[in-house]
């Protein structure tokens, strides 16, 4: 099923596979679309999957690039686990963490750039760039190394220290720039017009984004070739949101899945929600806004995709809800504490808002929810100060026992 | 008033490759209407119902309109307003 084209999202105008994004004639979104998988055999595809490399290349057949050019990094195939002292604790029965960050620099990220970047590869670029809230900065910086590629990377300037250690090492261009990220994506959005450099979330925005549809895919090939019931998946811009409805719709259609889309929670923090604002307001459009979070990751004020995230939640009887930065705190801690995962800020609002959700009621005990964990916790340390005391105390046996019964005494 | 106006790589064939036209306006309403004037196939392209196609973003000195005050934002001699794509990013 090879990619036969990119078409618009609005009016359905057709484009060549080049280093393109927007619609000239109605400026929508442009997506890479395939030519038709009437008559592919499931079982056939299913072989073909089952002997694959474990990396989101075993995926080939539903992706713009069928192979990986040497030099890539490895993404993807990451655990899915069984949270069931999480289940417990929220009162529910089957409850299954994606955990992402267990990509080559601990984001989903890994995917999305593995796409981006071996398409501009064969398109001939040298140079690639991107505008990131962090873990984009960090996939960007080392798969250009990894590939031998000049990189430039625009990042708001006051991000985490980890995010900007853990990308500047790669030996990027790393320019921090004076505001937001939606300040850094326009910056972007004008530069990429001026420079023959392959942007990643801009002009290969097409092929860059299809790199999300594979968390789909693995949740259910790793699910034994079946669905969840429910998604909770955070939204920045929405593009991971959507790609895995359209990643679980792929399959329906080919017959490797049976059944109906899961319902669809998308999760923003309160500091930067427009999306789950515009849901709640009924609108189908998003009012963008200053971000002010602790969820970096996800301060996206003018998220792209805002509006077929939207479709999405409403279409599959989802929500969109947002959670306090406390609440993400919150959910950072319940993760760490019942899973042994430990995850950045976007994990705590995801981890929140399932948890507000099964708390509220709107979960059936027995449906099978899984949650997408997006990144590591140990990019946004802050997060974990100040929550936990440490045992100060001298090298004797004493001072052990007196420190534990000063614990004991406070318990 | 004179004010500049970036057009982004997308609309220049609509544009006679122009990519920055000067004209008249006192708000960004009519500082496009100044720009659809000059350039007939323009209008349909990013404008629909007397607003703006959801996926087009107009900035102001680099402000997101929809922080100021849409097309009602006054615009003054020597800004420039820049029209991109919103689909970029995340």
């Amino acid at each position: 099923m090879p990619p036969e084209s990119l078409r618009c999202k609005e009016c359905n105008s057709s484009y060549a596979l080049d280093a393109s994004y927007v619609c000239e004639r109605c400026f929508g979104p442009l997506e890479v679309s395939y030519s038709s998988r009437d008559g592919a055999d499931p079982a056939a595809l299913k072989r073909r999957i089952q002997a694959g490399p474990h990396s989101l290349w075993r995926y080939g057949d539903f992706l713009p690039v069928a192979m990986p050019p040497p030099g890539t990094l490895h993404s993807g195939w990451t655990p899915l686990i069984r949270a069931d002292r999480l289940a417990q604790q929220l009162g529910l029965e089957e409850v299954w963490i994606k955990n992402d960050a267990a990509n080559p620099t601990h984001s989903f990220k890994d995917r999305v750039v593995s796409i981006a970047m071996a398409r501009a590869r064969e398109l001939g670029f040298e140079t690639v760039a991107c505008a990131s809230t962090g873990n984009l900065a960090n996939a960007v910086a080392a798969h250009a190394a990894a590939a031998g590629l000049e990189s430039y990377v625009f990042i708001p300037s006051d991000l985490e220290e980890q995010k900007v250690l853990a990308t500047g090492i790669y030996g990027t261009n790393l320019i921090a720039v004076d505001g937001n990220y939606d300040d850094v994506n326009r910056l972007c959005t004008e530069l990429s017009a001026d420079h023959e450099w392959a942007f990643v979330n801009i002009n290969m925005r097409p092929y860059y984004s299809e790199g999300s549809k594979t968390l789909a895919y693995e949740t259910a090939e790793q699910l034994g070739f079946e669905l969840p019931d429910r998604v909770v998946s955070p939204i920045a811009s929405g593009s991971l949101f959507t790609k895995l409805a359209r990643g679980f719709a792929d399959w329906i259609d080919v017959g490797l899945l049976s059944g109906e889309l899961p319902t669809f929670n998308g999760a923003q923090a309160a500091g930067c929600s427009p999306v789950a604002t515009a849901f709640a307001d009924g609108h189908d459009f998003c009012k963008p806004v200053k971000p002010d979070t602790i969820a970096k990751s996800l301060a996206i004020g003018n998220p792209a995709d805002g509006p077929y995230a939207l479709d999405l939640a409403r279409s599959t009887g989802g929500t969109i809800e947002s959670v306090t930065d406390d609440e993400i705190r919150a959910g950072i801690k319940l993760l760490a504490r019942t899973t042994g995962i430990f995850t950045e800020t976007a994990g705590g609002v995801t981890t929140a808002v399932l948890a507000k959700l099964a708390q509220r009621g709107e979960i059936r005990r027995d449906e099978r929810v899984v949650v997408y964990i997006t990144g590591e916790g140990l990019k946004t340390l802050d997060c974990a100060r100040g929550t936990f005391e440490t045992w100060q105390i001298e090298s004797t046996v004493e001072s052990f026992e007196r420190a534990a019964e000063r614990v004991g005494a406070l318990a | 008033m004179a004010v500049r106006v970036k057009i982004p790589t997308q609309l220049r064939s609509a544009t006679d490759g122009d990519a920055q036209a000067s004209v008249d306006g006192s708000t960004v309403g009519e500082v496009l209407d100044a720009l659809y004037e000059r350039y007939g196939e323009l209008r349909g392209r990013i404008a629909e119902d007397g607003g703006l196609r959801r996926f087009v973003n107009v900035y102001v000195d680099g402000e997101d309109i929809r922080f100021l005050d849409g097309l009602d934002t006054q615009v003054q001699d020597g800004d420039e307003v820049t029209i991109l794509p919103a689909v970029a990013g995340g």
